[in-house]
């Protein structure tokens, strides 16, 4: 068997692992509706996603994945908690120079409504490994739950901590917020001009002339306010910043980065309960047979994949076709469940094998 | 065989394209009328003249229907995916100057810099319930210019004319937009923002990656280049 036989063999085989671990096939569909994409992922999706338009239903997008279909399909009526599997094409344009196809398959597994998080990640951790045996992959796993805890223990107001989550996925972002709010950049020249104009008690508002657009001059208003007075924070602590390096920076195994983040809880305790969740995920793992020492951990794993994981994160390489994709990826992504479904938050933990690079992996490997 | 170059069939473009080869010794002119769109090359044997809308040469170019075009490199980076494995630029021409900029109101005074106009997209998307709109012409630009520095929660809106107009009409709040002069940005009481442009454009000649290049097509261009005094 080769070419497309093979790989429809191995998309049954996976399908069917998944449907034996209690998942119900589900057929999702490919269009999917533009706003919806493009209000979770911004304008950058664009850049990736076939666009097409409906003369009814406007603009529509190929499906880029299944995150977004599987949640919408739960929410629309799924039972609670629910475990599903799927299989399809999913599509993103490349670059010229890229040799990876436009069109390319999935097949995925997700819990989704389940209560209790460290036995979930572990499952589906493990039954992607189980899939993939016996070929030796490089696994990396990581957790963005600790580096968004780590943001909430800062000594800082809490609008200083919305931005910096908000950029949790930007990672360039991230850091100039950082540095701006520690005093490693200096403040625009701009802004503190603005803010010596009002402390000397000027109408800067006034002075501007007529203001044009749908922002409103009591929006402005509002902003100077904040600005105001968050140029009377102190600058975060330059110790609390350089925890947030050694948590973003860490690359150990799994269990020595446990130790790492648990000696870097002493001083965040904030971190605490979710270095606790990583190692009842750890431990949870190692119950089902998983070796966690062979497991790297990455303190910024998933940071730039835009994905939105919001927790537990994996990813399986093929050490020996460092160009192929990652042949399985993987995480937990409760919080976008919450955009996703108008206010209500569901836990929802998955991940997805690409047969293609699994079948090329396994060329390589042999 | 011959070597196509493509020129823009009208305007200062044209007449400027025109004079920088002429200072060169490359005599270029429309053939017959002025409504004819085909043209003459004098001072260099086997080089036919393309006349083509500036906006057509990005395209063309690609599809290697013309081996070396001359246009602006805004539309060349705008037009073309991944420009740079498509095309090579030989050299900027000096003229046709213009940035692309991003503006906002000018009454919107705490706003100077792209990390001023996130923190406002984030607070305006909550407040008016979508995301800040920036109208413009230069999707591809304007978008990875804006990943790049990490800007969220903006929404890129057409505009293909009288685009410092959408503000005022509320259909966007801020532009993205060509601009060679302040003021028409000053009567619609807009200001650029972010420092330096988010890219300074001018005339160019490029180089088609794509198109049939022979010996008799490498010979003519070395011929040009020599004529030109650039390297190849």
């Amino acid at each position: 068997m080769n070419g497309r036989g093979a790989l429809d063999a191995e998309i049954a085989r996976i399908a069917e692992a998944f449907r034996g671990a209690g998942a119900t096939l589900v057929d999702l569909p490919v269009l999917q509706p533009a706003e919806t994409l493009l209000d979770l992922y911004g304008e950058d999706i664009r850049a990736r996603a076939y666009v097409t338009r409906d003369p009814l239903a406007g603009e529509l997008m190929l499906r880029p994945d299944f995150t977004v279909p599987v949640v919408q399909m739960h929410m629309e009526g799924g039972a609670n908690p629910a475990r599903y599997a799927y299989a399809g094409k999913v599509f993103r344009t490349q670059d010229r120079s890229s040799d990876r196809p436009p069109e390319f398959d999935q097949v995925g597994f997700e819990i989704l409504g389940g209560e209790d998080p460290a036995p979930a990640d572990a499952e589906v951790f493990t039954l992607l490994s189980q899939v993939l045996a016996p070929l030796p992959l490089r696994v990396t796993i990581g957790d963005i739950g600790v580096l968004m805890a780590a943001v909430q223990g800062l000594t800082t107001p809490e609008n200083r901590k919305a931005a910096l989550v908000r950029h949790i996925w930007r990672p360039r972002r991230f850091r100039a917020l950082l540095d701006r709010y520690s005093g490693r950049a200096p403040v625009p020249p701009a802004r503190a001009a603005l803010l010596e104009r009002v402390a000397r008690g000027k109408d800067v508002l006034a002075d501007a002339g007529p203001l044009v657009g749908l922002r409103t001059r009591e929006e402005v208003a509002e902003r100077i306010a904040a600005l105001a007075a968050d140029a009377q924070e102190p600058p975060l602590p330059a110790a609390e910043t350089d925890l947030i390096d050694q948590i973003v920076t860490l690359r150990e195994t799994a269990p020595s980065a446990l130790e790492r983040l648990a000696d870097i809880a002493v001083d965040l305790p904030a971190i605490m309960p979710a270095v606790e969740r990583l190692e009842e995920r750890l431990e949870a793992l190692a119950a089902r047979g998983i070796d966690i020492a062979a497991l790297e951990f990455e303190g910024g794993y998933g940071r730039s994949s835009m994905e939105y994981y919001d927790g537990f994160v994996f990813g399986f390489h093929a050490a020996a076709r460092p160009d192929l994709p990652p042949v399985a990826t993987g995480g937990r992504y409760d919080a976008m469940t919450r955009a996703l479904g108008c206010g209500a938050e569901i836990a929802a933990v998955g991940g997805v094998v690409r047969p293609a690079a699994l079948l090329s992996a396994r060329e390589a490997g042999q | 065989m011959t070597l196509k170059l493509g020129v823009p069939s009208k305007g200062r473009l044209m007449e400027k394209t025109f004079d920088w080869f002429g200072a060169r010794g490359i005599g270029l002119s429309k053939a017959g009328s002025e409504r004819e769109y085909s043209g003459r090359v004098e001072g260099l044997e086997d080089c036919a003249l393309v006349l083509l809308p500036a906006s057509e040469i990005p395209r063309e170019l690609e599809q290697g229907r013309i081996h070396l075009g001359v246009t602006g490199t805004d539309l060349v980076r705008e037009r073309l995916a991944h420009w740079d494995q498509s095309v090579k630029e030989l050299t900027p021409l000096g003229f046709g100057h213009a940035d692309l900029i991003l503006a906002v109101p000018r009454g919107w005074v705490d706003v100077d810099t792209l990390d001023d106009l996130d923190a406002v997209a984030a607070a305006f998307r909550r407040r008016h319930g979508h995301r800040l709109r920036i109208a413009t012409k230069y999707h591809r630009l304007v978008r990875d210019y804006l990943r790049e520095q990490g800007v969220a929660d903006y929404l890129l809106v057409d505009s293909q004319g009288a685009t410092e107009g959408t503000v005022a009409n509320r259909t966007a709040e801020a532009i993205a937009d060509i601009t060679s002069s302040g003021e028409t940005l000053r009567a619609n009481h807009l200001k650029i923002i972010g420092g330096a442009p988010i890219l300074r454009s001018q005339a160019a000649l490029f180089q088609s990656r794509g198109a049939d290049w022979g010996t008799a097509e490498r010979g003519v261009l070395e011929r040009m280049l020599g004529a030109l005094r650039l390297a190849g």
